[in-house]
Formats: C-alpha cells, sequence, structure tokens
C-alpha cells in the first residue's frame, strides 16, 4: 500500500520559534522525493512533521495540514500512534534496540504493540522484511544475535526492516546514508529504489548525486540567516532542479556556489 | 651514498638518568635509618613504617632532583603523594577488615552459631561456658532472618515507588516545576539522618496502630525512607542514559509512550537499576538506629513481619555488647557480637559482588 501526502500552509515552531514556515507540497505516492538544503533550514523538522513526530520535543507544535490520502493527520482526535503506525522514519543514525535480537528488533514493532502472532507468520515476516531490506542473506544464519553486532550499513538496513515490518504507507529517511560508507550507501540507495514500488519514499540528504540517483522529485529549502524560519524554495521533478532550477538560490546551491 | 648509521652509546635524546637500582637501595636506606632513629625514641612498628616511608620519598625526591632534574624530581613528588594518600585511604579499611576477622571468624566457626538463635540462652550458659571451657551457646538465625526479612520488605516497598518515581521525573515531567520540587525533596531525603527515619515510622505507625507498634514492617518503612531516594537518584541516572534515539525509534513504529518505557527503556536500563537497587540494600542492611526505634530486640525467631518485635544483625551486635548477657561473664557475648559484625560485612560484600553480577548479567548484549 502506499499513499500520497498533500501538505498545505505548514507553520512548524519549536515553542515561540517558528522554524519552518508555510509549506505547501505534494508528495506523490510509490515515488521517491528527496530534501535537499543546507544545514539548519528546517528539512528534520518538516520530514518529522509528516509523522506527527514533532511533537515528541516539548513545546514543539504545528500549524496547518498535512494530508494522507485526504485524512488530515493533525485534525481533532487523530491518535499520533496511529499516523506513526502507517508512516513509518528511519533516522539519521542506525538505532536497533540494544537489548534484542536481530529477528526480535525486525518483530519490534508488532511485538511491542502485543499483537498476537504466530511463530510461523512472525518468521514468514521476519523473512520478508529483511528480503525486501537486503539483508536477509547476510543476517539469516544469526538472526538470534544483537543487532547492535552488525556493521552500520546492515543495522542501517535492519532498521530499514523494521520499519517495513509494520507495513506502513509512507517511509520517511532522514538522510540515512550520513554515516555509512559509501558501499552502504550504495546498498541503501539500491533499496530505495526498490522500496519505491511499494511505498511512498521521502529522503533527506545532504547528497546531491545521491538525491539525483534515487528521487523521482526534489525540494529545495533554504534559510535567509540564522534565527529565520526555512522555507521551501522550489519542489520539481529532479532532472529539472538539478539542469533546469527556477530559482536562483536552488541554481547556486545544486551547483555547489553556495553562501 | 647512504651508510647506515649505527647507534651510539650515549644517545642524545636521554637525559642523565638514576640507575634502575637507586629506588631499592634508597628504601634499604630508609629502612634502616629509620630503625636506628627510632632505637633513639622506643621502638613502635607504625612509627617505624610511616617514618620509612617518609624518608623513602624524601631520599627519592632529592636523589632525582640531583641527577635527573627538576622535572623529574616532581613527578616523583607527586607519585609519592598519590600512592600515599592511597594507602592512607586503605589503612582504615583494611585494621577494620583484619579485626573483625581476627575477633569475628572463632565465634562465625562455632557449631550452631548460624543455626540457633538466643532463645533460652541465659547468663547461666554463658557462666558455664567460660568456666568448663565450652563452645559459646546462642547463635545469629533469628537477627539474620530478622534483617533478610525486614530488608526484603524494605527493597518491596522502596522499588516500585523508586523506579516509579524516577520514570516520571525523566520521562514525563519534562522538567516541570513539580519535578524540580521531587529532586529538591529526594536530595534532602537523602540526607536524612537514620534515626530520624526510624523516628517516622515510630510516629506513623503510632497513629496508625496505636503508640509502642514495633513490628518488623516497622523497621522496614524506616528504612525505605533511607532507600527510596537513593533508588531514585540511581534510576533516574539510569534512565537518562538511554538514548532518546531509541525512544523515537519506538515511537516511530507506533509504539505507545508508556510500552515504550516498559519494553525499550527500562529493559535497556535494568542492568543499572538493578545494581543501584543492590547497592541500596547494601547501605540500608547495616543501619542500626532506625531498627533500635522500630523493631526492637528479640532473642527467639520471629518470621512475621507484621506481629511482634524482630532481631536483625546490627541490632545483636549492638545490644550483645551493651548489655552481656552475662554481665559477670561479657567475653562469649563479645564473641557473639564480633562473629555478627563479621557475617553483617560478608553479606554487604556479597550484594556488592551481586550488584555486579547482576549488571553484567542484564547488561544489553553485544557480539555477533
Ligand atoms: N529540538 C529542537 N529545539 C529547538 N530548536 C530546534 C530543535 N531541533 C532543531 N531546531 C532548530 O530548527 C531549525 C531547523 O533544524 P533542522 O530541522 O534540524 O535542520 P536540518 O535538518 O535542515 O539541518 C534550526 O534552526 C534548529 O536550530
Ligand atoms: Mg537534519
Amino acid at each position: 500500500m502506499s499513499k500520497r501526502i498533500d501538505v498545505s500552509d505548514l507553520h512548524v515552531y519549536y515553542g515561540d520559534f517558528l522554524a519552518v514556515e508555510d509549506v505547501n507540497i505534494t508528495l506523490d505516492a510509490k515515488s521517491v522525493t528527496a530534501f535537499i538544503g543546507p544545514s539548519g533550514c528546517g528539512k528534520s523538522t518538516f520530514l518529522r512533521t509528516l509523522n506527527r513526530m514533532h511533537e515528541v520535543i516539548p513545546g514543539a507544535r504545528v500549524e496547518g495540514k498535512v494530508l494522507l490520502d485526504g485524512d488530515n493527520l493533525y485534525s481533532d482526535g487523530v491518535d499520533p500512534v496511529t499516523v506513526r503506525s502507517q508512516i513509518g522514519m528511519v533516522f539519521q543514525r542506525p538505532n536497533p534496540f540494544p537489548t534484542m535480537s536481530i529477528r526480535d528488533n525486525v518483530l519490534a514493532g508488532v511485538k511491542l504493540n502485543s499483537r498476537r502472532i504466530s511463530k510461523s507468520d512472525a518468521d514468514a515476516l521476519v523473512e520478508s522484511s529483511l528480503s525486501s531490506a537486503n539483508l536477509w542473506n547476510e543476517v539469516k544464519d544469526r538472526l538470534d544475535k544483537p543487532g547492535s553486532g552488525l556493521s552500520g550499513g546492515q543495522q542501517q538496513r535492519l532498521c530499514i526492516a523494521r520499519a517495513i515490518a509494520v507495513s506502513p504507507d509512507v517511509i520517511l529517511m532522514d538522510e540515512p546514508c550520513s554515516a555509512l560508507d559509501p558501499i552502504s550507501t550504495l546498498a541503501i540507495e539500491d533499496l530505495i529504489n526498490e522500496l519505491k514500488d511499494q511505498y511512498t519514499v521521502v529522503i533527506v540528504t545532504h547528497n546531491m548525486q545521491q538525491a539525483a540517483r534515487v528521487s523521482d522529485k526534489t525540494a529545495f529549502f533554504n534559510i535567509a540567516g540564522t534565527g529565520k524560519p526555512g522555507k521551501l524554495i522550489e519542489f520539481a521533478e529532479t532532472a529539472t532542479i538539478f539542469n533546469n532550477p527556477g530559482e536562483k538560490s536552488t541554481e547556486d546551491y545544486v551547483s555547489g556556489r553556495f553562501g | 651514498m647512504a651508510t647506515l648509521m649505527t647507534e651510539r652509546k650515549r644517545s642524545a635524546l636521554t637525559q642523565n638518568r638514576l640507575p634502575k637500582y637507586t629506588p631499592y637501595v634508597v628504601a634499604g636506606a630508609a629502612i634502616v635509618v629509620a630503625a636506628a632513629l627510632m632505637a633513639l625514641v622506643g621502638f613502635n612498628v607504625f612509627a617505624w613504617a610511616l617514618l620509612s616511608a617518609i624518608l623513602f620519598a624524601a631520599g627519592n625526591v632529592t636523589s632525582s632532583a640531583v641527577v635527573e632534574g627538576r622535572r623529574k624530581a616532581i613527578d616523583k613528588l607527586a607519585t609519592s603523594l598519590v600512592v600515599g594518600s592511597f594507602l592512607v585511604a586503605l589503612l582504615p579499611l583494611v585494621s577494620v577488615i583484619w579485626t573483625v576477622l581476627v575477633n569475628g571468624i572463632p565465634g562465625l566457626l562455632t557449631p550452631g552459631f548460624l543455626g540457633s538463635s538466643m532463645n533460652g540462652v541465659t547468663g547461666v550458659q554463658d557462666n558455664a561456658s567460660v568456666t568448663n571451657n565450652t563452645p559459646v551457646m546462642g547463635g545469629v538465625y533469628h537477627a539474620l532472618v530478622g534483617s533478610v526479612l525486614i530488608t526484603l520488605w524494605a527493597t518491596l516497598i522502596s522499588v516500585p515507588v523508586g523506579l516509579l518515581t524516577s520514570i516520571y521525573l525523566v520521562e514525563y515531567s519534562a522538567g516541570n516545576k513539580f519535578s524540580k520540587v521531587i529532586t529538591f525533596l529526594v536530595d534532602v531525603m537523602t540526607g536524612i539522618p537514620s534515626i530520624v527515619a526510624g523516628l517516622f515510622a515510630t510516629a506513623l505507625f503510632a497513629l496508625i496502630m496505636g503508640p509502642g507498634t514495633k513490628t518488623g514492617f516497622v523497621a522496614a518503612v524506616a528504612l525505605s525512607v533511607l532507600m527510596i531516594p537513593v533508588v531514585v537518584r540511581s534510576s533516574e541516572e539510569m534512565l537518562k542514559i538511554v538514548p532518546n534515539e531509541l525512544r523515537e525509534a519506538s515511537y516511530a513504529l507506533g509504539v505507545r509512550k508508556w510500552r515504550t518505557i516498559l519494553k525499550i527503556v527500562i529493559p535497556t536500563a535494568i542492568s543499572g537499576i538493578a545494581s543501584g537497587v543492590t547497592l541500596a540494600i547494601a547501605r540500608v542492611i547495616g543501619e542500626t538506629a532506625p531498627l533500635l526505634v522500630t523493631a526492637g530486640f528479640a532473642s527467639s525467631i520471629n518470621t512475621n513481619v507484621f506481629a511482634g518485635w524482630m532481631a536483625s544483625l546490627p541490632t545483636f551486635i549492638y545490644t550483645q555488647i551493651m548489655t552481656p548477657t552475662s554481665p559477670s561473664n561479657p567475653d562469649p557475648s563479645a564473641q557473639r557480637a564480633w562473629a555478627a559484625a563479621l557475617l553483617l560485612i560478608l553479606l554487604v560484600m556479597a550484594l556488592n559482588f551481586g550488584a555486579r553480577l547482576v549488571a553484567r548479567i542484564f547488561a544489553p548484549k553485544t557480539g555477533r
């Protein structure tokens, strides 16, 4: 399953500080959207509003609408837990649960919610999730070993498998490769390309080549100066952003002439 | 053309150095000189050792200053100070353990000491054992049972209260005013004199059950007043170091907050929490004053914490020393007191080892 996201007039605050101002954007189902922009322009902040992880931070709040296939995530009575089980997230630093085995990490989303699952269903879920994350062959002989014993790249793919295992509609990734070596990065990029057949994928990246390689559309965020809110400057097909951007600042950024 | 350079006899990279055997020579000289000085004023092993150590340090530093230069001399001076302070700190510990071992082992090895109570043991038996030179009668079983039960109940009260408080402080309070007040009160409670805790429990139960209520449970309440702040503090520190990333990873899977705390945060911190609890137990198991005013004394076995006075190891030691069973022959009582003291120290040591073991068992597994 895969759903589209429509964001309208979204303002994101940390307390009184307006971190991201007035975003309007549509993320298509079964596509990869990349967010690029300088550090501190609010990419992570905006990404976290898409599955209501933003409000986990004390004082953090949001104004505006985020529609998941037409349902507003922020309307009254929506349980953030429901939202998060439909919109999964992969973080910058791989963070498998240190107390759990590889297998339990994959099953975490199911087991922590104490949904009953038979052993055979669990086995099937572990295998399919790990296979989707291109990790099955590497770990199938040591599923009962701790997840923290894997390499950084493997841990990140384990985290992706963990996110996939709860069968979300959308997967958000915040710089998933920034802590990884080039080989592991390539493995994750291949994986993203496969994931878009089933999921709506949103990825924040600092790596322009990566955005060009994996994404269908690219959103460029920018910030006028420290203390100013971040803004969505331009959103278009990735090829357009990189070859023929409409805005001067986008061109400066993607060609490396920034600042 | 490049030729291989041979190593120089005397490296230009080194300075003057004292020969390796210098410390031994200085030590020997220090011991001899100290012995000579002692002979003048009257011999005393302790003063001799102290004087030797001072002379050794002084000799080492001076010789180094003369030959090796200022930096090395200061290095040696600092080394002497550090090692000296370490020995000074160690001295009371070793001396206490030594005294308790020497005085306690005979009593602890007496048959029946661990298995019998003081029920029926009076001055008559003690006088008989001294005059006939037979083994000392009576034992510590009732006090051991009392200590274990009281501490167990104190733990049963303190761990839920302490752990839930720390969970509130770390996971739910978000640093609000109320949590600052709690933290302040917990800090104040850490410094409460233990006798005050005892009086508090006595007064509390005097209100509820009537004045003069002395049971093991009252003692457990008194001890938990002392334990709770320690448990709160150590659990709080342990919960704080659980990385936020793990909480967020769990939330992002659509897991509720309380389940995240129960299934992710606590299991990650459990090794530290458990060893903190064990250390808190070790801290209160030797408390004497609060037990005196809450559990009273007993010479027979009482396994019911809710009724009747109850003995414990610290109060057992106290009564045996202060009011010997046989006033004319206090030696059997002293022997029992020392043996109980040794047992108490062994118990605390076991708890400390237990804390390490617990930490190791619960620690998140690593490895491939
Ligand atoms: N937890 C927070 N509390 C307050 N301000 C924050 C917090 N996290 C980020 N910010 C601020 O929000 C702005 C956007 O940050 P972020 O979304 O992390 O940028 P990016 O991911 O694009 O580098 C920055 O000015 C940053 O200082
Ligand atoms: Mg970021």
